[in-house]
């Protein structure tokens, strides 16, 4: 298999390990007189717009940012729970480069590029230290140093993290970068605006189209490069873990002038989220990964069984990861984790009133921690109770933010009984096609941290997205840029009367006038839940050609459904949140269409994407290298049209094998 | 749609923009699960709205886990409503009563414009960060993470402060409408840290500065910042700052 | 003389950091609090010495300790110079409370139509310019009933039986009525002043300030009782 002609994705020459230090030591700069002249756009402010916009500040280009909530602060990254992975050996347990590189690519399913997984795993370690430097409060031992954790995929305990908020507090650390940017004057900070168009001169990025949501106006912005950093899609899918205003209008907006898409139907299904309790549902909520570290995960042997957990004996119980996989156990990599629960719940060996959930018990280990803290404390024949006491105590230093928001959302005390989980979307490995640069298929343009499709292949490892994010923003795209901007530096700013600017902001008027015009009777949630429903029951956790096929016509259907029955109200020069629903639930719909027909493209099952038709006889998933290791990148050729083009991936330092963590 | 069967009674501030006056609206909240997040009966009410051909009403959210800082109700005169320790989307509605009246109202602080209905700028957070609330170093600047060592103790205090999600509840709480627990979370958690020592003077006179010229009022140390922080941040910030700013006055070596 | 040029420059530095309208400690809202603070320490401090004198009437010696002790204040130049410092400070405490309470105000311009302060804070807590107001308009009365007979007695040099004056204002059961009034203002502004005092002067710990709320509870009962004890038990002659 060749790689498509239009597809460059300009991987440097050399062996692996020298690759990224060779090229950054080697790729064109921009002087800095030059630089102050030279204009940045970066849409998105979580992890990987905040370090990139701070980053590229500090160098000192011109930069604006763009995000629609009303604090770059607020941004999704903010809820990454469990940590950051980075390969810095501090546990003296055998990590290294190499290390995390492997467990990235495998975990992917061999589906990631290797040049960039390992650029990934080297720069690993320079964000812990920046993050350190900037004041972020990682959890530490008593002796100073900081702490790790481990986290499902791997054998090595590499994961930071601050309590259950470690998003949080890296997000906050990237966040105080921008805003002292923002107040030298380096950064332009535009909050509650949302880019609706990418404005392209001559093939070119040179700026967007956004829209002011409280005033409802539309500017237009110019920029000598784009950066998209987004986010991901899991919203297509209605319920998933991703905040309410998580979209992928900007990403949309891209592919459609011109970016390739690339593995759109790579999702991740988280396998611990509280359950969907009813119709009503409007979000999930994950319960951080690190929790398989003390929770088992198992279900009644006996099918449809009614009886309290509690009052199922041990013996009547399926500890069904720890069963096939007793190597990795209850820590196996997420997609393996949750197609087993869904295997389990498929069977009628689910658990609670929807019969949709497992159990995530804490009894055992709260009992095994209980038991060291009486030794610690010298109790001879400590009755049951108090040895439990003592484990609960632990247990609640170590998860008791999670545990209380458990028991908030579903009112049920999980020290008592064990926790109900099942999975949920959470994180799409798919996104805007990137070169080794992070720029996508229109020059100028870039896509980094979820938004873009490059380092995590087929599935992500817990506590890679928050090393993804910000590995872009602080560490790959300051040098990375300079590639382009280099060859601009005779660009002078182009006013934003340009025809160009004027056409696009009259698209996005009309897209706006049209939305008002259909005055149907369907609101924008009752379309956002339909395609979710179409996406989770045929693209979801499992997939098959028919109902991938029956999915593209339904959707289809819903499309034209939309844009002759919605209804928008209020107008738009005001604050209109169900206008902003409406641009956004409109790309979701193109969205779904290409996600069902990559996956139905993509005969084989790999990572978070699992066909039916293509599994071992023991259920796991059984890849096609021959025929599928590739990306598959889509070019927008119109409505409902989309060329597939082939990158091929090419594993010289990896050798390629079925996934095993039995 | 039914969802459940509590019918209550919606008393919210409605108002179009910050040039606009303001007045509450009454709307019923008909088929209430329990089970449903207040921010989910407010889906509920607003899909009901829509189509009947009304506008629905404005409100901030975005994560719906008690981790963005975005949502901001004052629920019958709490904000956040009843439940300590928790922000509106994670208030669920068998906190209330079928039957109940409740009354909501958006952040009320010269600060904090309203923008329309429930949802206010707060863009003042922004600019107090922007005045002082990092740690000036650059990109690439950082020596290894381990040769600074942190005792447990300093780094968990740091940490706790390091929580606030920045949604103004403490503001929005207050009788003056202080700033203070917000701007003293931050100075604290850098000042605790080895890497903020080094230019805390100017960051607590810097954020303290900004935070009087947006127009917050004056602590009276009350508390109920503290009760109704929806992440617990403690008082004992509010006095670290006081005593960083007395110092930084008068030891600072600027003229 | 050399030294002083630099000396009188440091001065004008000080006066300069503290007292700048635009940058200087007092413009900024920590620092008006850690006046609000300073001087109310101050005016507790006063509080020591005036109950610690009004407890002499409980020696029921017919008012000769009381008296005695009354002299001394009314003659020693020292507390003749702390009392304008006292003056100062309670003008200075009422100024710096009547400017954060107009700041206050307009911090919020719109109110809230439901508030449940009770669910976050105590009442007296968020009550304390009405208390303040109370105290102030109680001092006026309270001066008008012993410090300017006092004041005119030193003027016109002749004697002044200060214990004779109490017992005349306190035979009146209105009289006895605003003292309780004021004495049960003073125990909830103290109540929330004396710990607040030392969290906005920065002195919060967490070995120290559980100590420091307790006594400040003890102290303003314990103040409180004693000025109480006064217009009572002289109302029902138990001090004769």
């Amino acid at each position: 298999m060749a790689s498509s002609s239009k597809l460059n994705a300009k991987i440097p020459e050399g062996i692996l390990e020298n690759k990224w230090t060779k090229y950054r030591s080697t790729v064109h700069l921009v002087n800095p007189a030059n630089k102050r002249s030279l204009e940045i756009i970066v849409v998105g402010s979580g992890l990987a717009g905040s370090s990139a916009a701070a980053s590229l500040a500090e160098m000192g280009y011109k930069v604006k940012v763009f995000c629609f909530q009303d604090s770059p602060r607020r941004a999704h990254s903010i809820a990454a729970q469990g940590g950051v992975n980075a390969a810095k050996n501090y546990q003296n347990d055998g990590d290294s480069v190499y290390r995390l590189f492997y467990d990235t690519i495998k975990g992917g399913d061999y589906r990631a590029r290797e040049a960039n997984v390992h650029r990934l795993a080297e720069v690993s370690g320079n964000i812990i230290d920046q993050c350190v430097a900037q004041g972020v409060p990682f959890a530490r031992e008593y002796g100073g140093t900081l702490s790790n954790r481990s986290f499902g995929g791997t054998q090595v305990q590499r994961t930071f993290y601050a309590a259950g908020q470690t998003g949080q507090q890296l997000l906050l650390g990237a966040y105080s970068a921008l805003q002292r940017q923002v107040g030298m004057g380096a950064v332009t900070l535009m909050a509650r605006h949302e880019m609706m168009d990418v404005v392209t001169i001559d093939g070119k990025a040179r700026g967007i189209i956004a829209r002011d949501l409280v005033t409802g106006k539309l500017q237009r912005h110019f920029g000598h490069a784009v950066l998209l950093c987004t986010g991901g899609y899991g919203n297509v899918f209605y319920l998933s873990t991703n905040a309410m205003g998580c979209n992928v209008t900007a990403a949309w907006k891209a592919h459609k002038k011109g970016a390739f898409f690339g593995n759109p139907c790579y999702t991740q299904i988280h396998p611990t989220c509280i359950p969907v309790s009813g119709d009503h549902q409007s979000k999930l909520t994950l319960m951080s990964e690190s929790l398989r570290n003390d929770g088992r995960i198992w279900v009644p042997k006996q099918k449809d069984d009614k009886r309290k957990a509690k009052d199922i004996p041990e013996e009547e119980r399926d500890y069904y990861l720890e069963r096939r996989y007793p190597a990795f156990g209850n820590l196996v990599p997420r997609d393996v984790a949750s197609r087993a629960a869904k295997e389990r719940c498929d069977a009628g060996y689910g658990v609670g009133a929807s019969k949709m959930a497992v159990y995530l018990d804490f009894e055992a280990n709260m009992m095994r921690y209980g038991q060291i803290e009486a030794n610690k404390k010298n109790l001879h024949n400590p009755t049951k109770e108090t040895i439990r006491a003592l484990g609960k105590d632990v247990v609640k230093e170590k998860y008791g933010n999670l545990f209380d928001m458990y028991k908030q959302i579903t009112d049920e005390d999980p020290y008592e009984m064990p926790m109900r989980i099942y999975p949920a979307v959470h994180y799409t490995m798919g996104g805007l096609w990137v070169d080794y640069n992070l720029m996508t298929t229109v020059p100028g343009l870039y896509a980094l941290g979820e938004a873009n499709f490059s380092d995590h292949g087929a599935n992500r490892l817990g506590a890679s997205a928050l090393m993804q994010g910000l590995a872009d923003g602080y560490f790959v795209i300051p040098y990375t840029i300079g590639e382009y901007l280099s060859e601009e530096i005779r660009t002078k700013a182009i006013p934003t009367d340009n025809e160009a600017f004027v056409k696009a902001e009259a698209e996005v008027q009309e897209r706006i006038n049209k939305l008002f015009s259909i005055k149907g009777t369907k609101s924008v949630d009752y379309f956002h839940k339909a395609l979710g429903r179409i996406m989770w029951e045929k693209c979801g956790m499992a997939r098959n050609a028919k109902g991938l096929t029956e999915a593209i016509t339904e959707i289809q259907q819903l499309k034209k459904d939309f844009w002759s029955n919605v209804r928008v109200p209020g107008e738009q020069h005001e604050f209109n949140t169900e206008l902003e629903k409406a641009h956004r639930v409109a790309d979701f719909i193109e969205l779904g269409e290409l996600m069902c027909k990559d996956a139905l493209n993509r005969n084989e099952s790999c990572g978070g994407h699992f066909r039916e038709e293509y599994q071992t006889a023991e259920g796991e998933a059984l890849r096609d290298d021959d025929n599928f290791a590739y990306v598959a990148a889509w070019e927008y050729k119109g409505e409902s049209n989309f060329e597939l083009h082939k990158e091929e991936l090419k594993f010289e330092n990896i050798k390629l094998a079925q996934r095993n963590y039995a | 749609m039914s969802h459940g069967n509590m019918n209550l009674t919606l008393k919210v501030w409605k108002q179009k923009n910050k040039d606009t006056k303001g007045r509450f609206e009454t709307y019923d909240a008909k088929g209430i699960s329990p089970d449903m997040s207040f921010l989910e009966m407010f889906d509920v009410v607003n899909e009901q709205l829509i189509s009947s051909g009304k506008e629905p009403i404005a409100f901030d959210h975005d994560c719906r886990e008690g981790i963005c800082g975005m949502c901001s109700m004052y629920i019958n005169g709490r904000p956040h409503g009843p439940k300590d320790g928790i922000t509106t989307c994670q208030l669920h509605m068998r906190s209330f009563k079928n039957g109940d009246t409740i009354v909501v109202e958006p952040w009320r602080s010269a600060a904090f414009p309203v923008i329309k209905d429930l949802a206010v700028d707060r863009s003042s957070f922004d600019r107090i960060m922007s005045a002082g609330g990092f740690v000036s170093v650059n990109t690439g600047n950082a020596k290894d993470a381990n040769n600074i060592l942190i005792p447990k103790d300093d780094a968990d205090t740091a940490f706790d402060a390091a929580a606030c999600i920045g949604c103004g509840a403490c503001v929005a709480a207050c009788k003056n409408s202080s700033a203070m627990l917000f701007v003293s979370a931050k100075v604290s958690q850098l000042s605790l840290l080895p890497q903020g020592k080094i230019e805390k003077q100017d960051r607590v006179l810097n954020m303290v500065k900004q935070m009087d010229e947006e127009g917050f009022g004056n602590c009276t140390n009350t508390g109920a910042c503290e009760a109704e922080c929806p992440k617990s941040i403690s008082l004992e910030n509010i006095a670290r700052m006081n005593r960083e700013y007395l110092g930084a006055s008068f030891t600072q070596n600027k003229a | 003389m050399f030294c002083l040029i630099p000396l009188t420059h440091n001065f004008k530095y000080l006066f300069y950091t503290i007292m700048s309208k635009k940058t200087g400690f007092l413009s900024s809202s920590i620092g008006k609090k850690f006046l609000m603070g300073l001087t109310g320490l101050f005016l507790v401090s006063f509080l020591v010495i005036h109950v610690t004198l009004n407890s002499f009437i409980f020696f029921n010696d017919g008012g000769v300790s009381y008296n005695a002790g009354a002299d001394f204040m009314a003659h020693n130049p020292v507390i003749r110079i702390l009392e304008i410092g006292l003056f100062a400070g309670l003008l200075l405490h009422i100024f710096q409370a009547l400017l954060l309470t107009m700041e206050n105000r307009k911090a919020r311009p719109t109110p809230y139509e439901v508030v449940n302060g009770g669910a976050n804070s105590s009442w007296y807590s968020r009550s304390m310019g009405i208390l303040g107001s109370l105290l102030l308009l109680f001092l006026v009365v309270h001066l008008s009933n012993f410090w300017v007979p006092t004041k005119i007695a030193v003027f016109n040099h002749t004697e002044h039986n200060t214990f004779a004056g109490m017992k005349e204002v306190f035979a009146q059961w209105y009289f006895v009525v605003i003292y309780l009034v004021g004495v049960i203002s003073l125990l909830y502004h103290l109540l929330h002043g004396f710990q607040s005092a030392f969290q906005s002067l920065g002195l919060n710990h967490k070995k120290y300030t559980p100590l420091i709320k307790k006594t400040g509870i003890w102290f303003s009962i314990i103040v409180c009782a004693l000025f109480a004890a006064m217009p009572i038990t002289m109302f029902l002659g138990i001090i004769k």
